[in-house]
């Protein structure tokens, strides 16, 4: 038997599980929750400060870190739990599972290097 | 005597329904779909803050309707659900002995708990709570 | 005597008879301290002679009395009756092929067991005259969890990647992999990784953790397998930045 590449992918998988695990539910609540029905105020999410994060080099990183890791993580989650439900077309599921991640990954570089 | 094994049959895509503990399973995977959808949000939100002033209060705007407010609610459960069930097992993955003394579960799982405080406060705080 | 009624709702299979298996439901008159292997061996002494199953010590150590008790996999020397409801569905273990009743097919299973080689590999053999094989309690402790699987397979009648996988290594025979591998007297670890870390072992496995909850010892298969994923990813880079290394 042949030793498996997955150490590629599941090494992506547990640093952005670990990492989702501190940040996301937080994330959650700032961004989509917590300005949205008044329990902050505007200001928390104003233009002018949102830009002075992702132009701060350190800022930059760290959000883009936010985004690619969970992204891969929910990637390969997604193609195990494609598994689970019975769909046994791995390559394909694969192709599409990190191809969304990977795409998520670029945009997001993009993005912030345009800013 | 003749041997004819048995084999009974497993359903592909029901088996989870038959054991509590295999559907907590599947709600934990689950999350990765509530996970990268939020992540899909963020980079959406990082294109708009690129367009500009006026498209990021467009997009702030969004964020206020009742269907944004509703995904993020269930994502959020789904999230916490993710970082419980992260955090419970790391004591599994990586057990830390010293000597013959075993660093009982409790303590690892309970820094895990006490950093994911930290950074959710130090959030909380940037964001100008 | 505290006598109560269960009915046992036991699946019953005979090749030479049978086309596929079917329930039959003895009525068993049960002693307070009774576990389900003795309601079992009433069937069979009293009631029906026909009905095979193993069992051996009585004592959750040969690991052979293993079923499905109401869904869920467990030793049937273990389970008390005094614990159950008045209807006590058995069947033979999950994900094994039934040769007749409760008896199953684990062939697989030894299969799996041997290919990770299960025994120490030392740096060098000793002479008896040379003296014992040094370990500090410390170097003990670091496996010693491991040492207590029974084989009683359990752990693969509940983990559902195995049901749906059979060539999936399993969780019994990757926690004894991680078992020898962290003996301090073992330098083995190179010649199991080719089963271990391929893609019907270690990586296999989804972290369900279903092993670790039905195993009667604590062994906690499930774990062992996360800490071999993590080492079996170190050893994956180093292999990269190092590519002459023999992998
Ligand atoms: S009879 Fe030996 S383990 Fe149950």
């Amino acid at each position: 038997m042949a030793r498996s590449n997955k150490p590629i992918v599941w090494s992506l998988f547990a640093a952005g599980g670990t990492v989702a695990a501190f940040i996301t539910p937080v994330m959650i609540l700032v961004t989509g929750l917590a300005v949205a029905v008044g329990l902050l105020p505007a200001e928390a999410l104003a233009y002018d400060r949102m830009l002075a994060l992702v132009q701060n080099p350190l800022g930059k990183g760290l959000v883009f870190l936010a985004v690619f890791l969970p992204a891969w993580h929910a990637a390969h989650r997604l193609r195990i739990t494609a598994h689970d439900f019975g769909i046994r077309a791995d390559v394909a599921v694969m192709a599409v599972c990190y191809g969304l991640a990977a795409l998520a990954s670029v945009i997001a570089a993009f993005a912030l290097f345009r800013v | 005597m003749s041997r004819r094994p048995y084999r009974r049959a497993v359903s592909t895509t029901s088996w989870w329904l038959a054991r509590p503990r295999y559907i907590r399973y599947m709600a934990r995977e689950v999350s990765c779909v509530f996970i990268g959808a939020y992540t899909a949000v963020v980079v959406v939100g990082l294109v708009r803050l690129s367009d500009g002033a006026a498209a990021w209060g467009a997009f702030l705007e969004s964020l206020q309707a009742p269907v944004s407010v509703a995904f993020h609610l269930l994502a959020l459960a789904f999230a916490l659900y993710h970082t419980v069930t992260w955090f419970n097992v790391t004591p599994k993955a990586m057990p830390v002995q010293f000597g013959e003394a075993q660093l009982p579960g409790g303590v690892i799982i309970g820094a895990h708990y006490t950093g994911w405080a930290l950074v959710s406060a130090l959030v909380l705080f940037l964001a100008g709570v | 005597m505290n006598e109560r009624h269960v009915d046992l709702e036991i699946l019953r299979y005979d090749p030479e008879t049978d086309e596929e298996p079917a329930f039959q439901t003895y009525r068993v008159p049960c002693q307070e301290d009774w576990v389900v292997l003795d309601a079992v061996n009433y069937v069979k002494d009293v009631l029906d002679r026909t009905l095979s199953y193993r069992w051996s010590c009585h004592m959750a150590v040969c690991g052979s009395c293993g079923m499905m008790i109401n869904g869920e996999p467990m030793l049937s020397c273990k389970a008390f009756v005094r614990d159950m409801p008045d209807r006590i569905r058995i069947e033979p273990l999950a994900n094994f092929p039934i040769e007749r009743d409760l008896v199953v097919v684990t062939d697989d299973f030894m299969d799996k067991l041997a290919s990770v080689k299960p025994y120490l590999i030392p740096r060098e053999e000793k002479a008896i005259e040379d003296g014992a094989h040094v370990q500090t309690p410390a170097q003990l402790k670091k496996f010693k969890q491991y040492t207590l699987c029974i084989n009683c397979t359990l752990c693969y009648a509940a983990c559902p990647q195995y049901a749906h996988d059979q060539n999936f290594t399993g969780p019994a025979a990757l926690a004894l992999a991680h078992r020898y591998n962290l003996d301090s007297q073992d330098v083995g670890r190179g010649a199991r990784e080719d089963v271990v870390a391929s893609n019907a072992g270690i990586w296999e496995c989804s972290f369900v953790g279903a092993c670790s909850d039905v195993c009667p010892h604590e062994v906690d298969p499930a774990g062992a397998i996360q800490q071999t994923k993590i080492a079996s990813t170190v050893d994956y880079f180093m292999g990269l930045l190092t590519p002459e290394r023999d992998r």
